[in-house]
């Protein structure tokens, strides 16, 4: 038999205890991404001409390289800067990870504005709403509830992502799987449990998304 | 108000008898989606060579019908017969057995349809639109398929555009083009579901006129779902009214469309013309 | 400055061969995803339970567990079930079964959205249920299909950096050794980004150019936004259509009975 069961029982608390790791990762990172995302999303519209097109190099820079890359990347800059070689590396991840998503997440904000129809802002103008109320008060709302669900379905892909953070050493759940399986060889039993922990997580959440997609597409 | 009286009828002709072995036979077909039952206890026949057209409310099942025909809806009880043959499901010792999908299949090629929506295939020029079925399901060579294609396409009024993609044709273009590629087949059944329900208004007269052709000069059975009632009147030799899933009544389009027994019959032809 | 300039000349054919790695995971990583996804997306589209069902099950199993996991699977795992694998095994393997379990999403949810009329009017013809498919259905499909996959490409691209995690030296971890020969992080690492950025970026040239040819045969031309304002709402939509897409591509996505991936809002 390949399969312990005692060694299962043993790794399980180990993992859970690295699976609060990738959670915070997840939470504070859809964070930063949510809100740098929007901001991203907006602040192009209002800026001069190659400004926006620098941000648009950056953001297609940020989206096309990989997420692990990045990470160290961050990882040995801060190590060298004398005032932020103690920051947690869990910090860097989510950092990094937030900002790694904040370039998809734009551009579900961007898709979501234009989409509006042409009609909401005809009507607002012809209320004789200033720009910015015409905006907050009748873009931007129709334009979220278009992009909530993207926005969910990004977050469950930024969770799955998590594991990335193995690259700088976060401890998160694969990480703590890897180092249990290694010092008890116990690989079987340590990543098939980090499997169905991710699964058990990720599948009832899209589901979830899903639903509420549903909801959302029907005023 | 007789609503039609004005109508002239073209139909001079004789109708074919229906002693032969119907080309069609409806025998206790029940349809259902679901729990809505849209057809029940139906039976009836169309002749070799007969033309009959479909009229009533929507929701009547008339649609349902020529869908049924092409095998485009599950049969969910009853039988029906090509030329004396079942096409999806036979009576074996009493009990209702569904064929194997190859003999449907080998059935359907005697039938065609025309639909609303063209339904070409984008990805295919208009003259491999029409010899995709002949070459593969017919075994013709790419030369004689071609070749009758290209008849086909002058007798529509579209040989110069063998070439073109499907897209770029218009409505009543593509009509045509639709209807070369089901009579490439040579099918014994044509079936004609509002062929001009999707085309503006001033398409309509070509397409309408490569159909008045085809009955002219074929005898292929035709069943026609149509809204234009003077085509209807022109090219039929029965019209069969339908409501709820059933004939209300049938009979030679000059009775139908002037003398009408039943008044919901009647209030339908008023709301139609 | 000049220093790193020389250990990078002197690194050339290093980088050279981690770029090579990086190439061989991502093309025969992407093969093999395209043949697992054609497999269980046509599976998923099928009448019979028995064929449906597994296949989204095999789908969301591979969707929902991490590419990572997956990874050490096959490297930490399979040597204990007595199956030693390559690591270059490992990492096309779990790029292909992770990447084509989500391809076989959108390989699924593109079929679904051709036009019903277009199934009809080939069963109209009597075309054969092979023939239906391959001549009619499938190449209407594929049109559909490519401005998704590639965006699933790239992310095979960037998720290829993985396998730096068992032993391989592609692009990452030989920019992780110039890094430490250099001993400048920022040097190191933009010239790292910088080759993974273009390398994308001919992927998506590529892509676009199958789009493009795909969209021809189907004889339709992109409209003109600035002359047609209707077209230009309906680029709008369709980005935000392509966007939820995408979206859910790279969540574990759309569960059981999900069939409006591709549909409307």
């Amino acid at each position: 038999m390949i399969w312990n069961w005692e060694f299962a029982a043993e790794a399980l608390p180990i993992l859970l205890r690295g699976f609060v790791n990738t959670l915070i990762a997840t939470a504070v990172g859809t964070l930063i991404a949510v809100v740098l995302g929007l901001i991203i999303a907006v602040a192009i519209r209002g800026l001069p001409r190659w400004i926006n097109w620098l941000i648009r190099l950056l953001v297609a820079f940020v989206r096309n390289t990989p997420l692990i890359m990045q990470l160290m990347f961050v990882y040995f800059i801060f190590a060298g800067i004398p005032g932020l070689v103690d920051i947690p590396a869990l910090v860097v991840g989510f950092i990094v990870i937030g900002i790694h998503y904040s370039t998809y997440m734009s551009e579900s904000y961007r898709a979501g504005i234009d989409a509006v129809p042409p009609g909401q802002h005809e009507a607002a103008t012809a209320l004789s709403l200033p720009p910015v109320r015409k905006f907050t008060a009748v873009v931007l709302p129709q334009a979220l509830r278009a992009t909530v669900p993207s926005l969910g379905n990004y977050a469950v892909a930024m969770f799955k992502d998590t594991p990335f953070l193995f690259a700088i050493s976060v401890v998160e759940l694969v990480t703590s799987a890897q180092q249990f399986g290694a010092a008890k060889f116990a690989y079987t039993e340590a990543f098939t449990l980090a499997g169905i922990i991710f699964l058990a997580a990720s599948y009832p959440t899209s589901l979830l998304i899903q639903r509420m997609e549903k909801r959302l597409a029907t005023y | 108000m007789p609503p039609t009286e004005n109508i002239p009828s073209a139909t001079g002709e004789t109708a074919p008898s229906a002693s032969a072995t119907p080309a069609i036979e409806f025998k206790d077909v029940e349809k259902s989606f679901g729990k809505t039952t849209v057809l029940k206890d139906l039976n009836f026949s169309v002749a070799p060579g007969e033309r009959v057209t479909l009229i009533g409310p929507s929701g009547s099942g008339k649609t349902t019908i020529l869908r049924l025909v092409m095998t485009l809806e599950e049969l969910t009880g009853g039988y029906i017969y090509i030329d004396g043959k079942p096409l999806t499901h036979t009576e074996r010792d009493g009990k209702r057995v569904e064929l194997p999908s190859k003999v449907t299949r080998s059935m359907t090629t005697r039938i065609g349809m025309v639909f609303q929506q063209f339904n070409l295939f984008p990805n295919m020029t208009v003259l491999e639109n029409i010899i995709e079925a002949p070459v593969h399901v017919l075994g013709k060579s790419k030369a004689e398929a071609s070749k009758e294609a290209k008849a086909l396409l002058e007798k529509v009024g579209l040989a110069e555009k063998a070439d073109e993609h499907p897209t770029r044709l218009s409505g009543g273009q593509q009509q045509r083009v639709a209807i070369a590629r089901a009579l490439a087949m040579s099918p014994e059944i044509l079936l004609l579901d509002e062929v001009t329900s999707a085309l503006d208004p001033e398409l309509v007269g070509d397409v309408l006129a490569v159909l008045r052709d085809i009955a002219e000069t074929t005898d292929i059975t035709m069943l026609l779902v149509t809204h234009e009632m003077q085509f209807a009147r022109d090219v039929s030799h029965r019209v069969m009214m339908f409501d709820g899933g059933q004939v209300l009544e049938e009979g030679p389009p000059d009775q139908i469309f002037n003398n009408p027994e039943h008044e919901r019959t009647r209030s339908f032809l008023s709301s139609v013309l | 400055m000049t220093d790193n300039i020389q250990t990078l000349l002197n690194f050339l054919p290093q980088l050279w061969e981690g770029v090579q790695t990086t190439l061989i995971l991502t093309v025969l990583g992407s093969i093999g995803a395209v043949v697992i996804a054609l497999v269980l997306g046509l599976a998923m589209t099928s009448t019979h339970r028995w064929l449906r069902v597994p296949a989204r099950i095999i789908v969301e199993f591979f969707r929902g567990t991490s590419l990572l996991v997956q990874l050490f699977w096959l490297f930490y795992v399979f040597p204990l079930l007595g199956v030693d694998l390559d690591p270059m095994v490992c990492g096309i393997g779990a790029l292909a079964l992770n990447y084509g379990a989500y391809s076989a999403e959108v390989v699924r949810s593109s079929i679904i959205t051709v036009d019903k009329g277009q199934w009809e009017g080939a069963i109209a013809l009597s075309l054969s249920p092979t023939r239906r498919m391959t001549r009619v259905i499938f190449p209407q499909a594929w049109a559909l299909m490519i401005p998704s996959l590639a965006t699933l490409l790239i992310q095979l691209l960037k998720g290829s950096a993985v396998v730096s995690f068992i032993t391989l030296q592609d692009l990452t971890e030989k920019i992780d050794q110039l890094r430490q020969s250099t001993n400048d992080t920022y040097f190191s690492f933009t010239i790292g980004l910088i080759i993974y950025f273009v390398i994308a970026w001919l992927l998506q040239e590529f892509m676009n150019f199958l789009e493009r040819r795909a969209t021809a045969r189907l004889g339709r031309r992109r409209p003109n936004s600035r002359t047609d304002r209707r077209a230009t709402r309906r680029d709008a939509r369709e980005a935000l259509r392509q966007d939820r897409l995408n979206s859910r591509l790279r969540g574990a996505g759309a569960g059981p009975g999900s069939g409006n991936a591709g549909g409307g809002l």
